[in-house]
């Protein structure tokens, strides 16, 4: 089960949270120091950090970092394939998607990811079934 | 008029797109909290206007600046708003909102419920499935009762849109009210026959998810014989299907299916080898066709693998999933490594002779550049250390311990000290590794390390002229390290004439004169670096010099005066006390520093009791007064030569060292401590032992009382003929007593317990207690140890005393605890047929 999704940018900046669980109160402290931890990794290191009584699985493109917490019951394997999946969906939506894109479309990238993951589990994998029902939504506020 | 003006010129909100950039344009933290407060007061004006037309605007904002971190509850009734609602985009994002800024902790969520149950019947699947999505994501205790009906329906629905988000909805009532799965059981019978693979996804952690909870849904599956064989189908069709645009990625179909059937069938066939054997043919399957190129084949290996593992499987298969692991170690991916890793810890215990032809690749690995894979590595090195690989796997794994980083040198020096006691094939060897890791890593090592250490030396006759030069010159060279100056310190103090002799054999003797030793101890105390403990250690062992070295004795109680106004407690009492001996007592002085005799060997174990812990066991000798005396003498002798703090928990077992003294036994036995066998012979060995310092105890008749009576002629045979009496037999568990009686005092009765385990798994935590009538007193002494190996191969010994004053028929009820193959089990008994030889 997953815990969270996070996309933070190299400086440390959050560009989206989705938490299936409820953190602590500290949420943001804990943010930051599980964003210091992954930014800090060299390229050479291994995707998968111990934090706490959960994993990290962590994936690094262009500027952004693309941070999954799970439990321990996942394979960490296929949360890297799940990364990749987001990540080529929002650039299909986006045609060559980027930071910018994703900062000034909050709301459409919070809405693709909800189509993919929820409540912790994978809902949906095939891109097109995915974005179906942001394409009808776009459509109908035009 | 005024009003309609005023909302003609007032402007419309920002945009989020305005926000955002009005945000990155801000230089520092505190620009940043202006912007957004501003920002926040506008919104919240708004809000309270009940604008309809930008209250959608307002929330997206308001998300982001949640996002942020900041505090944006005031919005959460204004998501109400949006989602009761007419039009989807404003439901859109009041959802959205919804999800975002409500968990079950507020109270305002039940507000949503109405909403959402209006919602769920709309005829657009589109807005049920928001939903759909919102309820899965944040619904409670509450909600779910309320609408659990209405899940359950739509999971009977058409649609394959709303299926699949009805099925992840069921998965999260589940999870908050587990009464509930009962309503769903019946829908998933048919969820599995779907083609759409978005459905079939979701249905399958459904069922995972059920499985989890209830071992009675687990039955229920397992019985309807038709899910494995299904999930089988499913699983084949999507390797066979060949290529299949919708689900394919990088050439593997619809991968995260196939890990989730994976895990599903993982479930299934634990513990059930009818469900296993189904399975046996596609776990085969997949292991051999999938791809292993792309980290996608490899996810689904390792899934592969790991359901191998858990499954009773048949052994060749075992061995494939162990040699699909060795393949990944040699991956070049380190994620790949990792997880490789990672399951052969888990597996390592199972499957040893497997994982013991990847042990090369395992040790490579050590040198790897990340620090998890290497922190992996080197704890599944320890568990494969055995008799034939020792001393290449200690050779690496010293290596390794030098370049470490500090998080690993106690744990691993710990261990390279159980597995080399377990595994040494001689002692020069054993005394060899000890040496390398306490001049490597010294200030790393444990307490126990060091008292084990001290013992060893003092049973390795043979090697003690050996390692005091050694030693001698690694404190020549480095004072640092506190607990090699602390070993150093106390074998230089012992064995200083074997140092001045110079006699060792394929060494060069190491020419020292006692000044230079005296140099180098004096260099010890005064330096600042050194702890009290060492310091103690140090000026104990400059006193045993003075009756080892011949010449420089005027040095050393000048020495020793030095710290008699010293400000450490210890120190200054042990100067003085030291300083008397000269002075007064001193015909006595030769006789109070002699030689101790050999220690036992104490493994500091970590709760791995296999290392042979002889603590205090085997004590089949009633203890009569002679050695009891004897032992008070050891003691005072001991606490007069100031033994700090690690000879002081070896002193009771002076009382009856287990290990007897090189003379009868061989010295591997000796040093493995596992001569635990019958302790009746035990007693006659001692005799050589002590016999040595009996013509000084003589001569200290006068402080102590009557040592006089001769040990040897009480200790041999004390055990009348008694036999012995099997006082528990189950499960592979044979507890056996043996008895003698205490010759000192009669109505002291002395059993000593064996357990012994038949069994191929050891059994661990092994914890053995007894209870007398009340006409009784017991004593229980430590046992041996906690684990009792498997196979007979070795025992855990325990002595019980009984004071039976009335004479008595002896009764005693024993429990048992200990834990086998993971599960925790407890049993009692009962023991009557004490013989009546024990007790009248």
């Amino acid at each position: 089960m997953l815990k969270f999704i996070l996309l933070v940018n190299k400086q440390g900046q959050t560009r989206l949270a989705q938490y299936y669980e409820h953190p602590e109160h500290e949420r943001v402290s804990i943010e930051r120091d599980i964003i210091r931890k992954c930014l800090a990794r060299e390229d050479s290191q291994c995707s998968f950090l111990e934090y706490k009584n959960f994993k990290l699985v962590y994936r690094r493109y262009a500027s952004l970092y693309f941070i999954v917490g799970v439990d321990h019951t996942e394979n960490e394997l296929a949360i890297l394939e799940l990364i990749h999946n987001i990540v080529e969906t929002y650039d299909k939506y986006f045609d060559k998607v980027c930071e910018l894109d994703i900062m000034f479309n909050l709301d459409k990238a919070y809405m693709i990811l909800e189509e993919m993951v929820m409540n912790g589990r994978i809902v949906e994998m095939n891109q097109n079934r995915i974005l179906l029902p942001i394409r009808v939504m776009d459509q109908a506020a035009q | 008029m005024s009003q309609l003006l005023e909302k003609l010129t007032m402007p419309a909100p920002a945009k989020l797109r305005d926000l955002i950039r009005q945000i990155r344009s801000v230089r520092t933290q505190a620009e940043e909290r202006a912007v957004i407060e501003k920002e926040c007061a506008s919104i919240r004006g708004m809000f309270r206007e009940e604008d309809n037309t930008y209250r959608c605007r307002n929330v997206a904002k308001l998300l982001y600046i949640h996002m942020l971190g900041y505090p944006a509850h005031f919005g959460q009734l204004e998501c109400l708003k949006l989602i009761a609602s007419p039009r989807f985009t404003d439901k859109r994002i009041g959802y959205l909102g919804a999800a975002l800024l409500l968990d079950e902790r507020q109270d305002v969520h039940l507000l949503v419920t109405n909403s959402l149950k209006n919602d769920l019947n709309h005829n657009t699947q589109f807005v049920v499935g928001l939903a759909l999505g919102t309820l899965g994501n944040i619904c409670s205790v509450e909600m779910s009762r309320d609408l659990a009906g209405e899940v359950e329906k739509l999971l009977k629905s058409s649609n394959a849109y709303i299926k699949k988000k009805a099925a992840l909805c069921a998965v999260r009532i589940i999870r908050k009210v587990p009464e509930l799965m009962e309503m769903f059981l019946p829908a998933t019978k048919n969820l599995l026959n779907e083609k759409n693979h978005g459905v079939l996804l979701t249905a399958v952690c459904l069922i995972t998810e059920m499985c989890d909870k209830s071992p009675d849904a687990l039955a229920h599956f397992r019985k309807q014989n038709k899910m494995v064989p299904q999930l089988v189908r499913i699983l084949k069709n999507l390797i066979m299907a060949g290529y299949s645009p919708e689900h394919d990625v990088s050439g593997v179909s619809d991968p995260f299916l196939q890990v989730r059937i994976l895990r599903l069938l993982r479930l299934l066939g634990k513990n059930d080898s009818e469900a296993s054997e189904a399975m046996n043919d596609i776990l085969a399957q997949v292991a051999t066709n999938t791809e292993t190129t792309k980290n996608v084949g490899n996810s689904i290996l390792y899934e592969t693998v790991l359901t191998i593992m858990d499954i009773k499987s048949e052994s060749g298969l075992r061995v494939l999933a162990v040699n699909i692991l060795g393949r990944f170690l040699l991956n070049n991916d380190k994620n790949i490594r990792y997880v490789a890793l990672n399951s052969l810890l888990k597996t390592v215990q199972t499957d040893l002779n497997a994982v013991q032809r990847h042990r090369s690749t395992i040790v490579d690995c050590l040198k790897d550049p990340d620090i998890s894979i290497r922190k992996r590595a080197m704890e599944l090195s320890f568990a494969l250390v055995n008799s034939n690989n020792v001393r290449g796997m200690m050779k690496e794994l010293i290596f390794f311990l030098e370049k470490a980083d500090a998080i690993f040198k106690v744990d691993c020096t710990s261990n390279i000290c159980i597995a080399a006691d377990k595994y040494a094939p001689n002692k020069r060897w054993h005394i060899d590794t000890m040496l390398k890791v306490l001049s490597t890593s010294g200030s790393y090592v444990r307490d126990d390390v060091i008292a084990h250490m001290i013992s060893l030396v003092s049973e390795a006759s043979s090697l003690q002229a050996y390692t005091v030069q050694h030693l001698f010159r690694a404190i020549q060279e480095d004072t640092t390290q506190q607990p090699l100056v602390q070993v150093a310190s106390w074998c230089v103090g012992e064995y200083g004439d074997l140092l001045m002799s110079g006699q060792v054999e394929e060494e060069e003797p190491l020419q020292v004169t006692e000044d230079e030793v005296l140099d180098t101890l004096e260099k010890i105390m005064n330096s600042s670096g050194s702890t009290a403990v060492t310091k103690s250690f140090t000026l104990t062992a400059i006193m045993k010099l003075s009756t080892r070295f011949t010449q420089t004795i005027p040095r050393i109680q000048a020495l020793m005066d030095q710290f008699g106004s010293s400000v450490d407690m210890e120190l200054q009492q042990r100067s003085v006390e030291f300083g008397k001996l000269f002075k007064s007592y001193d015909h006595m002085r030769s006789g109070l520093l002699e030689r101790m005799p050999p220690l036992d060997a104490k493994v500091g174990s970590k709760g791995d009791g296999e290392g042979a812990n002889t603590n205090g066991e085997t004590t089949a000798v009633s203890p009569p007064t002679s050695p009891a005396v004897k032992q008070e003498e050891g003691n005072a002798l001991l606490d007069l030569l100031g033994g700090g703090p690690s000879p002081a928990p070896v002193i009771p077992q002076m009382e009856k060292p287990a290990a007897p003294p090189a003379a009868n036994n061989d010295l591997l036995g000796d040093l493995l401590g596992l001569d635990l066998t019958s302790p009746a012979p035990g007693p006659a060995p001692i005799v050589p032992g002590m016999s040595a310092p009996q013509p000084q105890m003589d001569m200290l008749g006068g402080l102590m009382d009557g040592v006089a009576a001769q040990p040897a002629g009480q200790m041999s045979a004390n055990n009348l003929g008694i036999p012995s009496l099997t006082a528990y037999e189950k499960n592979g568990l044979k507890i056996e007593f043996s008895f003698q009686r205490d010759n000192s005092n009669a109505n002291v009765a002395i059993i000593t317990l064996t357990a012994t385990n038949s069994t191929d798994t050891p059994m661990n935590e092994f914890v053995f207690q007894a209870a007398v009538p009340k006409t009784f007193q017991l004593q229980l002494q430590s046992p041996s140890g906690s684990v009792v190996p498997p196979s007979n191969m070795g025992v855990v010994t325990q002595v019980i005393k009984i004071l039976n004053p009335q004479k008595a028929p002896i009764r005693m009820r024993i429990k048992l605890t200990y834990n086998y193959k993971g599960t925790d089990i407890n049993d009692m008994g009962e023991v009557n047929s004490f013989p009546a030889a024990l007790w009248q």
